[in-house]
């Protein structure tokens, strides 16, 4: 991979972390009624939304550089697995293990399904 | 009952620049060693994914450790918590890719290991920020 590509790595990471934070700080300064007040919906919603992302790239049959830097790089950086194993921790520690249960169950089944659904429109693009 | 989403109005949140910047940085560094270690421990598409469970359970470890010993430590610092927590920790880890190989796994039939692979995540992953947490709980409470 040359030079050129690790910058680009090294941009689009930055980049996609200012997106997921601040796309986590909207969510979150909103009152969502109908939620679980607890529910980390920030962290949940960039996730599938990579998810869906990730997969069109994969429908899409993108492939060397531009995988790395559009997937790797970019939608990698933009999803996040340790934050949302924190909140999930938090939660069960204040006691709404219900709230954490779900938090894991819904990311992954919503995940799976965003990330087959984006690669089933790739495809077909 | 259905969710019915009302929006408040607030537009955006208050930015802070030098909280941004902490969070490109950490972006960049916690990216950048994802990607070298994801193409340095490759693996195939019928293979256990090493590389990026590796990753998110060392990730979920520094995590725990670090938000617990800046958050639970005040004045909340504006920079190293950015640049810890949301920049490079929250970068270094990743969803989609873990979500893209466990379909992959999938479509080659490889059920078992998909399953494998999902809940040992986050049962690795959870444990990870709860021993990274009492560590450094356990490490304040004697210092």
């Amino acid at each position: 991979m040359s030079a050129w590509v690790w910058i680009g790595v090294a941009l689009c990471s930055g980049i996609a972390a200012i997106g997921r934070f601040v796309l986590v700080a909207l969510i979150s300064s909103r009152v969502v009624t109908g939620f679980p007040g607890a529910f980390p919906l920030g962290t949940f919603a960039v996730n599938m939304t990579g998810a869906l992302l990730l997969g069109l790239l994969a429908g899409l049959a993108v492939e060397g550089d531009a995988l790395v830097l559009l997937g790797t790089a970019t939608l990698g950086s933009y999803t996040t697995f340790s934050t949302w194993m924190l909140e999930t921790q938090r939660l069960a520690e204040d006691g709404q293990i219900a709230v954490a249960a779900i938090n894991i169950l819904l990311s992954l089944v919503v995940g799976l399904g965003a990330i087959a659904l984006g690669r089933a429109v790739g495809m077909h693009l | 009952m259905p969710a019915r989403v009302a929006l408040a109005t607030r537009a955006l949140p208050d930015l802070d620049r030098r909280e941004l910047g902490a969070i490109f940085l950490g972006g960049v560094a916690g990216g950048l060693l994802r990607v070298w270690l994801s193409r340095s421990f490759a693996s195939g598409p019928t293979d256990w994914p090493w590389a990026i469970f590796a990753i998110n359970v060392t990730g979920s470890f520094a995590l725990g450790c670090l938000v617990t010993w800046l958050r639970e430590r005040p004045p909340e610092s504006t920079f190293h918590h950015p640049l810890w927590t949301a920049g490079f920790c929250g970068t270094y880890t990743t969803f989609s890719t873990m979500q893209l190989e466990m379909l992959v796994l999938l479509n080659h039939d490889r059920y078992a290991l998909a399953a494998g692979y999902a809940l040992s995540s986050i049962l690795a992953g959870y444990l990870a920020i709860w021993i990274g947490t009492g560590l450094v709980r356990r490490e304040r409470a004697t210092a």
